[in-house]
């Protein structure tokens, strides 16, 4: 057999718990929004499965993947030709079947602009949303996607690192999200009026499918069954943890409480800041990247008050802030003998100097600025194009997106 | 005939109604509520963002009684929903003009 039975379980497995992770961040940030908006959010996210997967094997793939340009893919495995019979270029000794390698990497297409619907929560037309997915993971996800995973790709070539996707996945969506909340105005009464969770319990059951799915994220690009994916899974159970006791440290001292939405907070940013480290660093720089990362962020998410953008549910101060907290600070925990393979240098802890943390800062800062701009030309094009705009008006927002985007509503309690 | 209102405290419905029950009230009607006295309202923290939230949960409890049960019933709602502190709410009395029950058609006292 051409590929080890071991790597192949490892990445199939790993591809199940990536694609688990959307419906999780569906409740996540399902439980987050009002009652009448819960289900428009699960549906945003339900959605990307559907769009994305589609895209994906028509065009995705190969823009992100295919040929050997510094900034984009091309053509040579659109709509799926030859996908399971070639490997990507650069990707020669891919230890999975590339068909294999397609898929798991389809999973991350999938969640990476689902994380944006937290930003956006509670005022945007369905019809828009679709419109916008699929247009931004085709020219936004694919070539972030090659830069950085594709060998082809110039900020790989650079020399900069990115174990599994701080920046294609978090900072990428972060900088979106919040360049959509900028176009699309924030939401009516906000912030004078309170709109607390409608259900921390939905919020908690999501946070606990995202950390289970995570593992597949970061262990599982390890691409192989092997004692760097062991080392991966640790680090990123170990960030997670040290995220959320750091975000309810913090929390206690400005607040008074520890909530169980700081748990959750605080533990997915501890697991975002890990994502580019996860394969690249020693286990207890895990623990000190998650809790940086945790307490760092819990002082991010009030940044939008000050400013005045209604990151609804804060993917600005957990994802892009979380993101940006591991791409750079792998350029001081970064220890080339944890992954020789990858050609990795040392950090500046390590005695590697700050070549790569200078790698660092020019991924996150290019992708932002992509990411940034892109989308921000997207959404004021569909503004302009879209019959009634990118925004529910004004009483559809007051009766809530379930009954007018969906025709339905969550919670049928009332029997009058 | 009469209507008592009572605004309590939702700990309060058990005391209240096992009170009422004793005094050999036939019937109550009960609901949440929501609403502002003297008592403030109370604030909560997500993500470091606090809100006020003005209005207090409360239970309503709607009895009917006979004209010469009212002041017996009322007192006894008083003094079980009372803790001294407060918020501990409001009772009310309405003259009730007519009370049918609707199964058999009975009206005035008998369909109490």
């Amino acid at each position: 057999m051409k590929y080890d039975a071991g790597n192949i379980t490892w990445v199939l497995i790993s591809a199940a718990l990536v694609m688990f992770m959307t419906p999780g961040l569906a409740l996540f940030y399902g439980g987050m929004v009002r009652a009448k908006n819960v289900l428009g959010m699960l549906m945003q996210n339900f959605f990307a499965l559907g769009i994305v997967t589609v895209l994906w094997a028509v065009i995705g793939y190969s823009l992100a993947f295919g040929g050997t340009g510094d900034f984009i893919g091309n053509f040579e495995f659109a709509a799926f030709k030859d996908v399971a019979t070639t490997p990507p270029p650069g990707l020669d000794a891919l230890p999975v079947p590339p068909l294999l390698f397609s898929g798991y990497q389809m999973m991350f297409a999938i969640i990476t602009p689902a994380l944006i619907t937290g930003a956006i929560a509670d005022r945007m037309r369905f019809k828009a949303w679709v419109w916008f997915i699929a247009i931004w993971v085709v020219v936004v996800y694919s070539p972030v996607a090659h830069w950085v995973f594709s060998p082809e790709g110039w900020l790989f070539k650079l020399g900069s690192y990115d174990f599994a996707g701080g920046a294609v996945v978090h900072i990428n969506a972060g900088i979106a999200a919040l360049a959509a909340v900028l176009v699309l105005g924030k939401r009516r009464g906000w912030p004078q009026h309170p709109m607390p969770p409608h259900s921390l319990p939905l919020t908690l059951i999501g946070t606990g499918i995202l950390w289970f799915g995570w593992f597949g994220f970061n262990a599982g690009s390890a691409l192989s069954g092997s004692e760097l994916a062991v080392q991966a899974l640790i680090n990123t159970h170990f960030a997670a943890a040290a995220g959320m006791l750091a975000w309810l440290v913090v929390e206690k001292f400005r607040s008074g409480h520890a909530t169980t939405l700081g748990a959750a907070s605080g533990a997915v940013a501890g697991l975002v800041a890990i994502t580019p480290c996860a394969g690249f660093v020693g286990s207890m720089n895990a623990i000190y990247i998650g809790a940086i990362a945790g307490a760092i962020c819990m002082f991010a998410v009030s940044w939008k008050m000050k400013f005045g953008y209604d990151d609804s549910l804060d993917v600005v101060g957990v994802h892009l802030v979380g993101g940006l907290v591991g791409t750079l600070l792998l350029g001081f925990f970064a220890e080339s003998v944890i992954n020789p393979d990858s050609g990795i240098p040392d950090g500046v802890f390590y005695g590697g100097g700050w070549g790569l943390f200078g790698d660092q800062v020019i991924a996150a800062g290019s992708v932002m600025v992509f990411s940034f701009v892109v989308t921000g030309v997207i959404l004021l094009v569909l503004k302009k194009v879209l019959p009634g705009g990118i925004r529910v008006d004004a009483e559809e927002e007051e009766s809530g997106l379930d009954l007018n985007e969906h025709s339905e509503t969550a919670y049928a309690y009332d029997r009058v | 005939m009469k209507l008592i209102v009572g605004i309590v405290k939702p700990f309060k419905l058990d005391d209240v109604k096992d009170a009422l029950k004793d005094l050999g009230v036939h019937g109550i009607t009960v609901s949440d509520v929501q609403g502002f006295g003297r008592q403030r309202g109370h604030t909560e923290v997500y993500r470091g963002a606090e809100y006020t939230i003005d209005f207090v949960p409360k239970v309503r409890i709607e009895v009917l009684v006979d004209d010469a049960d009212t002041e017996r019933v009322t007192q006894a709602l008083i003094e079980t929903a009372r803790t001294g502190k407060i918020g501990d709410g409001k009772v009310w009395v309405v003259p009730v003009e007519s009370v049918y029950r609707i199964r058999t058609g009975e009206a005035g006292p008998d369909a109490l």
